[in-house]
């Protein structure tokens, strides 16, 4: 395997030149140039050592888990096992029983709607979101309200994109059930000062998630730091695999909640009269699971410790810095977002260029961004916008690539404007 | 594949200067179209003159291809009669999504500077939105996604 980051020596900052070579995507063309992949928001690549650690699985170990007393299923029990370990520890869970792997952050959020949400939320119940919410934390909820006769309550935001404390701070009541927040936007990049929702929160005993999916990837998370109740996020908005992901939850919540999915590998004896249901984590693991996906997260997470969650943070924060310097530069470009605390995302409208019309044009020049809401409709609402372009950023990019990001905004002003 | 064959003279013109871009406060039939992917999102409005299209108009907001498309699209049915409008239709429904032997492309005038889009299957949505909104809004739907 190849599976060494070529970085490792690398002291203070990271060889972004070395890193480049681990990540077999970013040799390839588009549209005749070389690709600048600036969409890392939705969805970022792959270094050579997931795709190792999961082709090495099913060439070498591939069996189903937790059954077999085979070689082969103890061995892909031990790997699979084994990631639940190194997600438990990047996040700093108590325990490896606290981490459910789940299909991503989507899923997760479902699983605590359905499971510890529908039994026990009612009519007059309260459920709070911030208006800066990816639909994966709106939907799952107002599914849930209709099923139970709760209302969800939305914390306004500001013109800067910051969720306006003060007013989230009013929001909560006795009536409120759960508190459901993004730790950061996934439109904007806001960085949510999460510490001190929670910190409101707890003061009426409402318990909180949160939804890491933009988070993890970029700085360093602790759940038992942070002191939130639920915490989920994907595998492949940090260089996993897509399909896996995880549901962190308080152990003692988890074990108070009935499982949502029913099937194998969530029971330990199945009669017609009476069914006992596993022991967490696997309660809430129905079925033979995403074993490749779990192991290419294990890989993922060995991956961005090697290269450092700090030197990563850093690294990204000083292409935000970057890319805003020469962005602010264009004629006619405003920026949508403008919180402080911010991750490496910008959003952004140019006068007279719709979003879509620059998504086409970058592309043509090889660099892939993001048009459209984002799945965040009601934050284009709030800014009044049908759409935004969205450039976000991961260790791997260049400012060589942000270059070639104006430019080519350039082009598309000269063509359209 | 340039992209001057998608963003041609034409359709830069027609999305910096609509034509026809108003609400007709007293038309018969009008449609909102909306593309979700994209946020696009138009009303055409028309007028009748008995089985004629005395007058047809729109607006809205959306990208570059969909505004000159809809702008296109008022020049090239106002005066005809609701069944040449729709005979217009599905050939700028092949001409955008099929080869375009079986386009009698001169007959089409300006509306023929579309056929780039063809090569760019992400935008065929928008260039067509309008179609599907005139399309509903002579039979008389209120609503059209092209999702």
């Amino acid at each position: 395997m190849s599976a060494v980051p070529a970085s490792r020596h690398a002291v203070g900052t990271l060889d972004v030149a070395a890193i480049r070579r681990d990540f077999p995507v970013l040799e390839r063309m588009v549209r005749g140039r070389p690709l600048s992949y600036l969409d890392n928001a939705a969805s970022s690549q792959r270094p050579h050592a997931v795709i190792d650690a999961m082709s090495s699985y099913y060439e070498t170990s591939h069996a189903n888990v937790h059954r077999g007393v085979h070689t082969l299923s103890q061995e892909a029990t031990d790997l699979f096992e084994g990631a639940r370990e190194k997600v438990r520890r990047f996040i700093n869970a108590r325990s490896s029983r606290e981490i459910i792997f789940v299909r991503g952050t989507t899923e997760a959020i479902n699983l605590v709607a359905q499971s510890y949400g529908r039994p026990r939320f009612g009519p007059g119940d309260e459920i709070l979101v911030s208006w800066l919410e990816h639909h994966a934390n709106i939907v799952p909820w107002q599914m849930l309200c209709e099923q139970t006769g709760a209302t969800l309550k939305v914390a306004p935001i500001t013109r800067t994109g910051e969720v306006d404390f003060e007013a989230f701070a009013a929001l909560l009541s006795p009536r409120t059930k759960l508190v459901a927040l993004a730790h950061v936007s996934n439109a904007l990049g806001t960085v949510i000062p999460v510490h001190r929702f929670i910190a409101a929160a707890r003061t009426h005993g409402v318990p909180v998630l949160l939804d890491g999916a933009q988070a993890v990837p970029h700085l360093k998370v602790d759940v038992q730091a942070l002191d939130c109740d639920f915490y989920a996020f994907s595998g492949h908005k940090m260089c996993g695999p897509t399909g896996i992901g995880v549901l962190y939850g308080r152990e003692a919540l988890l074990n108070a909640m009935p499982p949502w999915q029913g099937g194998g590998d969530m029971i330990l004896a199945v009669s017609f009269d009476k069914t006992v249901y596993n022991v967490l984590p696997y309660k809430f693991e129905a079925g033979t699971p995403d074993i490749a996906g779990a192991i290419g997260l294990g890989a993922a997470i060995d991956y961005l410790e090697t290269l450092g969650m700090d030197r990563i943070a850093a690294a990204e924060h000083e292409l935000l810095v970057y890319a805003n310097e020469k962005l602010a530069a264009i004629p006619g470009l405003h920026f949508v977002g403008t919180a402080l605390e911010k991750a490496a995302v910008v959003s952004f409208t140019i006068d007279k260029v719709h979003p879509h019309d620059l998504g086409t044009i970058l592309d043509h020049e090889g660099v892939a961004i993001r048009t459209g809401h984002h799945c965040a409709m009601p934050v284009m609402e709030f800014f009044g916008l049908p759409a935004t372009a969205r450039a976000s950023f991961a260790f791997y990019n260049t400012r060589a690539e942000i270059d070639r990001l104006v430019d080519a905004l350039h082009t598309a002003r000269e063509m359209l404007g | 594949m340039d992209l001057k064959d998608l963003y041609r003279d034409v359709i830069v013109d027609h999305n910096r200067h609509p034509r026809n871009f108003r609400e007709i406060p007293d038309a018969d039939r009008r449609a909102d179209g909306f593309n979700p992917l994209c946020g696009d999102k138009l009303t055409v409005y028309v007028k009748l003159d008995g089985d004629r299209i005395a007058d047809v108009s729109f607006n809205g907001s959306g990208c570059a291809i969909s505004v000159a498309s809809a702008s296109l699209l008022t020049e090239s049915v106002k005066g005809k009669s609701v069944a040449e409008a729709e005979g217009l239709f599905s050939q700028m429904h092949q001409l955008l999504t099929r080869d375009d032997a079986a386009v009698d492309v001169p007959g089409l005038g300006k509306l023929a500077a579309l056929s780039g889009v063809r090569e760019f299957p992400a935008r065929v949505k928008c260039a067509s939105l309008c179609w599907h909104t005139l399309d509903a809004a002579l039979h008389s739907q209120d609503q059209v996604s092209t999702e």
